[in-house]
């Protein structure tokens, strides 16, 4: 009898977990399924799960677009985030160590001074951001979008964690053979501390690629647009084209998803030891 | 030998430093020292106005409407997705097969930005038109079409606005109340088993949720945050080309039209954007407090 109720209660939670993954692959899903159709099929009066055709030329239509610049959207926010991954990696990691290991009077004090950052967010600096980034002649450039962004307390707060844990018998076996502080940090550290490099990079990469609120305060021209910016633009437009701007929605988060199902073991192992519980 | 440890000191954490004083501190201060001048399209104004912004801003009907949509969205968002998420926490928690995939399956969306989602929202789900997947829903039931977006009575759009949120922050939340779970000593579970508790609610309340205490304050404290930089969703599903709708502005997006809109009042922008960070840091250290505090008890 409570066998079966258990067993009862298990295929309950079974079905209910399926009907909720499908409603949330569902977005996905209209997402491919607008991209490919016609204007017509997608504002269709009935609503059908399947469009009638699947429309491949939805893709070359978007980059023939001359009114849309979505190739050069796309280029900037691959050199943005790749930019952005790579210069947060150095900074932080390099931050990090120091924190962590370098004796130094006062360390404590630096840190405190880069932790406090943590209670401003950064969506509440944007106005001041602005204000010292245009002075600086910056707007609607690449370093604009870039440089101010590198400096992720969070990133130098992971890392420094991090190294905390790390094993110091390694680094010491490295001052004993009379490495500095550098060099040990180049050949011993690094290559024995992929895991929060590669976690810190895809959550650093994947913020850097969907971030909307700077891309549109600063890159006001056309030829600085990100791809997220570029695709908000379709929405706030007066002439819609509902398959161009679903076929470059779902263009632009391919590149994404890649990443995500190749790194995913590192974001979940990231999130889980980013020190916020 | 400490001079030396000093320079290599600088040498490791100093350009980050620098890089955060130049990109955070100095905007900081000059956003401050700016919110006491009339800067119009400027930044370097000349004309000092002392607390005349901060005055203009805390009377601004328009600026203190957001504070408040910014209550109702917290009100929301924040109970909505604490309770789903650990719900999918432990519900995949438990299975023994397909966990993997499940668990997947409800990160994806994090992989997913506002701006796509709001689109998807916008366009295709509550597009408000007949052809729309909410509407052709509520049609099979026999329901009018709802105009999602634009009906502010009764506010529909929070619906919207709410499950966007829901959809894409959820996983992220499930894998920190999994971390969480994962923690728990299962001796725990066996004494509760041996004293008769049966499993289900008087082991979740008793067990499970005060084992979850320092995550379920992180959690919160996250949730709070994030809702205060709310801008993108809201953004990207009111706003079109007649520019964003009286109702439902965030602070976020208020500020973004005063700082950088018609107008480009930076002086305005400034001294709202004090004021909000200024409460945002109240409310944080506040919690923070709260947080030290669940530490404690979980490890006593």
């Amino acid at each position: 009898m409570d066998d079966a109720l258990v067993r009862a209660g298990r295929a309950l939670r079974l079905v209910l977990l399926i009907a909720l993954a499908l409603l949330f692959l569902i977005p996905f899903y209209l997402l491919v399924r607008n991209g490919l159709s016609s204007e017509r099929d997608i504002t269709s009066p009935e609503w059908t799960f399947f469009p009638g055709e699947l429309r491949w030329g939805n893709v070359r239509e978007l980059f023939d677009d001359p009114s849309v610049p979505f190739a050069r959207s796309l280029l900037n926010s691959a050199l943005i985030a790749v930019a952005t991954t790579l210069g947060t990696l150095l900074l932080a990691s390099l931050a990090g160590y120091g924190l962590a290991r370098i004796p130094y009077r006062h360390a404590n004090k630096v840190f405190y001074g880069i932790l406090g950052t943590l209670l401003v967010p950064a969506a509440v600096t944007f106005v001041p951001s602005f204000v010292l980034v245009s002075s600086l002649g910056w707007i609607s450039t690449l370093r604009g979008l870039i440089v101010p962004t590198l400096f992720s307390a969070f990133a130098c707060f992971v890392f420094r964690q991090y190294f905390l844990g790390f094993p110091r018998e390694l680094e010491d076996a490295a001052q004993v053979d009379g490495l500095g502080y550098w060099r040990t940090y180049w050949l011993v550290v690094v290559p024995n501390a992929r895991p929060v490099f590669a976690a810190v990079g895809t959550i650093v990469f994947l913020g850097a690629w969907n971030s909307f609120l700077w891309p549109l305060v600063i890159g006001q021209d056309q030829n600085a647009w990100t791809v997220q910016v570029a695709l908000s633009s379709f929405t706030t437009s007066q002439v819609i084209r509902l398959h161009e701007l679903f076929v470059a929605a779902a263009v632009s988060i391919l590149p994404l998803l890649l990443v995500f199902l190749c790194f995913q073991r590192w974001i979940v192992a990231g999130v889980e030891r980013s020190g916020i519980d | 030998m400490s001079r030396r440890n000093a320079f290599w000191f600088w040498v490791f954490v100093g350009p980050f430093a620098l890089g955060l004083a130049l990109f955070t501190y100095v905007p900081l201060l000059w956003s401050v020292a700016l919110s006491f001048f009339d800067a119009h399209n400027t930044v370097t104004p000349t004309h000092f106005v002392g607390l005349h912004n901060y005055t203009a801003m805390l009377r601004d009907d328009a600026f203190l409407d957001s504070l408040r949509t910014f209550l109702v969205f917290t009100a929301f968002i924040v109970p909505a997705t604490y309770v789903f998420s650990l719900s999918l926490a432990l519900m995949v928690n438990r299975l023994r097969r397909a966990r993997a995939f499940f668990r997947s399956v409800f990160f994806l969306p994090a992989a997913c930005s506002y701006v796509v989602a709001a689109l998807v929202w916008k366009m295709s789900l509550f597009n408000g038109v007949r052809f729309g997947l909410a509407n052709t829903v509520l049609g099979w039931f026999g329901g009018d079409p709802v105009a999602w977006l634009s009906t502010t009575d009764p506010p529909w759009y929070w619906l919207v606005i709410v499950t966007v949120r829901l959809w894409l922050q959820a996983g992220f939340y499930m894998i920190l109340f999994l971390a969480g779970l994962q923690r728990i000593d299962p001796v725990l579970y066996e004494a509760a088993a041996v004293d008769g508790a049966r499993p289900g609610w008087t082991v979740l309340r008793h067990i499970t949720l005060p084992q979850l205490r320092a995550t379920s304050v992180a959690v919160v404290l996250l949730l709070v945050i994030n809702a205060f930089q709310a801008f993108d969703e809201f953004y990207n599903l009111l706003s079109d080309a007649r520019g964003y709708p009286p109702y439902a502005r965030p602070p976020l997006v208020y500020l973004y039209y005063t700082a950088l809109g018609q107008g480009q009042n930076l002086g305005l922008g400034s001294a709202g954007a004090v004021i909000l960070a200024l409460v945002i840091a109240v409310v944080t250290v506040g919690q923070a407090r709260w947080l030290r505090l669940g530490r404690t008890d979980t490890d006593g």
